[in-house]
């Protein structure tokens, strides 16, 4: 990702001083101020796609939800446990503050707190995805709480499924999904920052992948908390 | 604050100072160069070739569509007595005429027109323009061509594995219940990908232009190219998500067999529509904007005049990018209740008026202008011509009462191809012409590339025109045959399908000859006053010797002499008389 020049302004840094104080810009950028604002705008607009993206699942959600009010409300209070739903927005939150944690460390230079925040983060990610699989995917797929076609749930517990409960489930396995797919990405590129933070590749002077990562995360935090009520919390 | 300057003394070493276009070996690292290079201007060339390809290929499926639109498929009876089916020129079935449409306007709409000329021509000129080095991601520019070419390679295996007839639109409920609905997935996944191909490359440019524009240059003394490639790529970034969503969610409907578009599981089809047409309207604007941009450009330099309302071009584009994202309803008149409709319908009026703007101001700046009739000339003046039919047309289209009558007619087929193939690929062409000298250093035959230019016009408007007259004579669109009252309308059409084909063929040939033995270009051979022009033909590997330091404006024809020109050659215009100076 960085290349250190070994020419330019940044070649009479001394040899032992931690990389990010060796880096300067890449050679099409003007300076340094300028390729981190870049790419911090870049980040933005790449952000508001997947918001974007996002926002199709919910105009679906209310549209769908607008046809069938009581297939969505009986189904959402049925299939879906709201305490899972709230445990893993909490696990959210508390990565996202340690996310934010750690762009304060990298612009302090303070490397440890940095890749032990991001790391701590990374395992929020995953341990929400784990719950997500275990006590949600799997058991439904056992169950047949599946969408469309293969719906196969064969009620139960004084339930008796709406033909329109695979409806309330089409949107929620698409939309938790896609979203459950961005935190997979997510952890990878903590793990990326990380693995480049333990290095020293940041400092006060760089830190443009944290501060970007660091973006992403709070977005897929902030996707979770609209989901959370719509799908876990009808009235 | 820390500047580097360009040219760092010791660091420059001579092979920066090489063409880009200079081979670095052999054959093998020659190629190893190319799909590797992070340079824009490579990257440009290779969009480049990349889309002429699917233009053929659609080329190719819309003379097929044409062919057998020769004559009406009809049962009569032969001498026997039997009853036989005559017409069926080129498809055995309905079935493959569809396909064969679906792959020419899902291949043009999504392989060529939409890259076009943002990733072709403006990765090649805008940081040039700009005095940039590069684009601000230059590795992203990259991934974006691949990403494009494993998009495109979807497509293809769609096609090959038997092709999709669902439209290029690919409504709902047909598209999930269609029987061969693994060739959608392909198609609609195909699709799914080139969108973010096309984001990439739209978010590259914006930051580009906020952040690597060279000292000195405000965002007034932009060449008006790069406001449209600016405004082009925020509706690429802020509607291709959209559409991204849309055929994510078609193609787990059809793997998953969800009903979220699919009635038979109590999904909305029409919901499907509105998320189509939300992107898919501002996406008629992704396709003509940058054909404005181009406009802009050839008009004032093939003119030698200062852009008439600068300020008022620029501000259209952003204006046009605005009000795309409100009408798509316009598609869905059928579709949709009356109050929306009529809403739509007046919100569809406010489009034209920035278009218009643009129309006029290009034809003030001809005015008194030193026009040479280069073939960029030529070809802006048929975009003008071409365009203003099919913007003026659209108004038809968006009024209800006689929108009633037109929808899904040849009108409609009539109307977009002035738009969009009168429009875009007409600047398309011109900004290959303008800037084909920039890059490959090569000139091109004047005159055969005029008569070129003679053929597609000829060939554009006969084939074209006469689907105006067939649509408002009640010719449904999409119907592999027609009652036999149409039938000299429809082979008019088809031979004016020919026509065009032979004007391409001898742009082709164009350009193959100047490739082989054209004589070498100046740098700047149209006296252009915008930063390209300043650089070699073709261009260094790192664009300029020295960073570029703004003078003047790009279209101060009137007291700027041109760089690298011969002074008698562009010389500057006569002083105005006194008292109408400045
Ligand atoms: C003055 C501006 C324009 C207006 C008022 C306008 C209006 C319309 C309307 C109302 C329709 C729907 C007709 C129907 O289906 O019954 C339509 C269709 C269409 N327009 Fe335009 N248009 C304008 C410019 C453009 C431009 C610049 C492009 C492309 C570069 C374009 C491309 C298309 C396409 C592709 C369709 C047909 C889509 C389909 O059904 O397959 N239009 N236009
Ligand atoms: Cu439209």
């Amino acid at each position: 990702m960085t290349t250190i020049p070994t020419t330019g302004p940044g070649a009479g840094v001394q040899a032992s001083a931690e990389p990010w104080e060796r880096y300067t810009h890449q050679p099409h950028w003007r300076n340094r101020e300028d390729e981190f604002e870049g790419a911090k705008l870049g980040m933005w607009l790449f952000l508001s796609t997947e918001l974007l993206l996002f926002s199709g699942f919910f105009c679906a959600y209310f549209v769908l939800r607008h046809f069938y009010p009581d297939a969505f409300r009986g189904a959402s209070t049925h299939f879906l446990d709201w305490r899972i739903g709230a445990i893993n927005t909490a696990i959210l939150l508390i990565s996202s503050w340690n996310v934010a944690v750690a762009v304060r460390a990298a612009q302090l230079g303070q490397k440890m707190i940095l890749a032990g925040n991001i790391f701590f983060a990374s395992l929020c990610g995953v341990a929400f995805l784990v719950l997500k699989l275990a006590l949600e995917y799997f058991p439904k797929i056992q169950k047949g709480e599946v969408p469309g076609a293969f719906f196969s749930y064969a009620g139960g517990h004084g339930y008796d499924p709406s033909p329109y409960d695979p409806i309330f489930l089409s949107v929620y396995w698409v939309s938790t999904a896609t979203h459950g797919f961005h935190v997979l990405v997510g952890v990878l590129l903590l793990w990326w920052v990380g693995w480049r933070a333990l290095k020293g590749h940041f400092g006060p002077k760089h830190y443009t992948a944290v501060e970007n990562v660091g973006l992403y995360w709070h977005l897929v935090d902030l996707i979770w908390i609209f989901l959370f009520p719509l799908l876990y919390l009808v009235p | 604050m820390t500047t580097i300057p360009a040219d760092t003394a010791g660091a420059h070493d001579a092979h920066h100072d090489l063409p880009y276009l200079a081979r670095k070996g052999g054959w093998a690292t020659t190629v190893w160069d190319w799909m590797t290079t992070i340079d824009h201007k490579k990257i440009g060339v290779m969009y480049l070739f990349a889309i002429l390809i699917a233009f053929f290929v659609g080329g190719v499926a819309a003379l097929t569509v044409r062919l057998e639109l020769w004559s009406p498929v009809q049962t009569v009876q032969n001498a026997a007595g039997e009853s036989v089916v005559t017409g069926r020129e080129i498809f055995s079935s309905n079935t493959g005429y569809n396909k064969a449409f679906t792959l020419h306007g899902a291949v043009m709409v999504f392989l060529f027109i939409i890259p076009s000329i943002p990733a072709a021509l403006g990765n090649f000129v805008l940081p040039l323009m700009l005095g940039a080095k590069d684009v601000a991601f230059p590795r992203l520019n990259l991934f974006s061509w691949y990403v494009y070419v494993v998009g495109s390679l979807f497509a293809v295996a769609a096609i090959l594995l038997g092709g999709v007839d669902t439209g290029w639109t690919f409504y709902t409920p047909y598209s999930v219940i269609a029987e061969d609905y693994h060739r959608v997935i392909a198609m609609t996944l195909a699709v799914f990908i080139l969108g973010f191909s096309s984001i990439f490359t739209g978010m590259n440019f914006i930051v580009t232009v906020h952040k690597l524009r060279a000292p000195g240059m405000g965002w007034f003394d932009m060449p008006l190219f790069v406001w449209g490639i600016y405004a082009t790529s925020i509706i690429q970034v802020l509607a291709t998500p959209v559409l991204g969503i849309t055929v994510l969610l078609l193609t787990i409907e059809n793997v998953f067999k969800i009903g979220i578009f699919n009635p038979a599981y109590g999904g909305d089809p029409v919901l499907y529509q509105h998320f189509f047409w939300f992107y898919s309207h501002p996406a008629v604007y992704i396709m003509i904007l940058p054909g404005m941009a181009i406009m802009s450009e050839l008009i004032a330099v093939h003119a030698r005049k200062r852009i008439f309302g600068y300020k008022f071009v620029a501000f259209s584009s952003l204006g046009i990018a605005a009000i795309s994202f409100i009408v798509w309803g316009h598609h869905m008149f059928t579709a949709q209740g009356e109050l929306a409709s009529a809403i739509f319908s007046g919100l569809t009026f406010l489009v034209a008026i920035p278009s218009a703007i643009k129309v006029f101001n290009w034809t003030a700046t001809l005015y008194k202008g030193s026009i040479a009739m280069t073939t960029p000339m030529a070809y802006a003046l048929i975009f003008m011509f071409l365009f203003s039919i099919g913007g003026l047309t659209g108004l038809f289209l968006g009024s209800l009462s006689t929108d009633m009558h037109l929808h899904d007619t040849y009108f409609v087929v009539a109307h977009f191809h002035y738009v969009m193939m009168g429009g875009t690929v007409m600047a398309l062409l011109g900004g290959i012409h303008h800037w084909w000298p920039k890059m490959f250093g090569k000139m091109y035959n004047e005159r055969w590339a005029l008569v070129g230019a003679a053929l597609v016009f000829v060939g554009f408007n006969t084939t074209f025109f006469t689907q105006f007259i067939l649509g408002t004579k009640g010719m449904p669109r999409r119907y592999a045959t027609y009652v036999p009252e149409f039938q000299s309308l429809h082979q008019l059409s088809t031979i004016g399908s020919m026509i065009l084909a032979v004007g391409f063929l001898v742009h082709l040939m164009v350009f193959v000859m100047s490739l082989a033995g054209g004589r070498k270009a100046p740098p700047n051979p149209w006296g252009g006053l915008s930063m390209e022009w300043e650089t070699a033909s073709p261009p260094i590997e790192h664009n300029f010797h020295h960073e570029p330091v703004v003078r003047h404006h790009p279209y101060d024809f009137d007291d700027t002499v041109p760089p690298q020109t011969d002074p008698a050659e562009f010389p500057l215009p006569e002083p105005a008389p006194a008292g109408r100076g400045h």
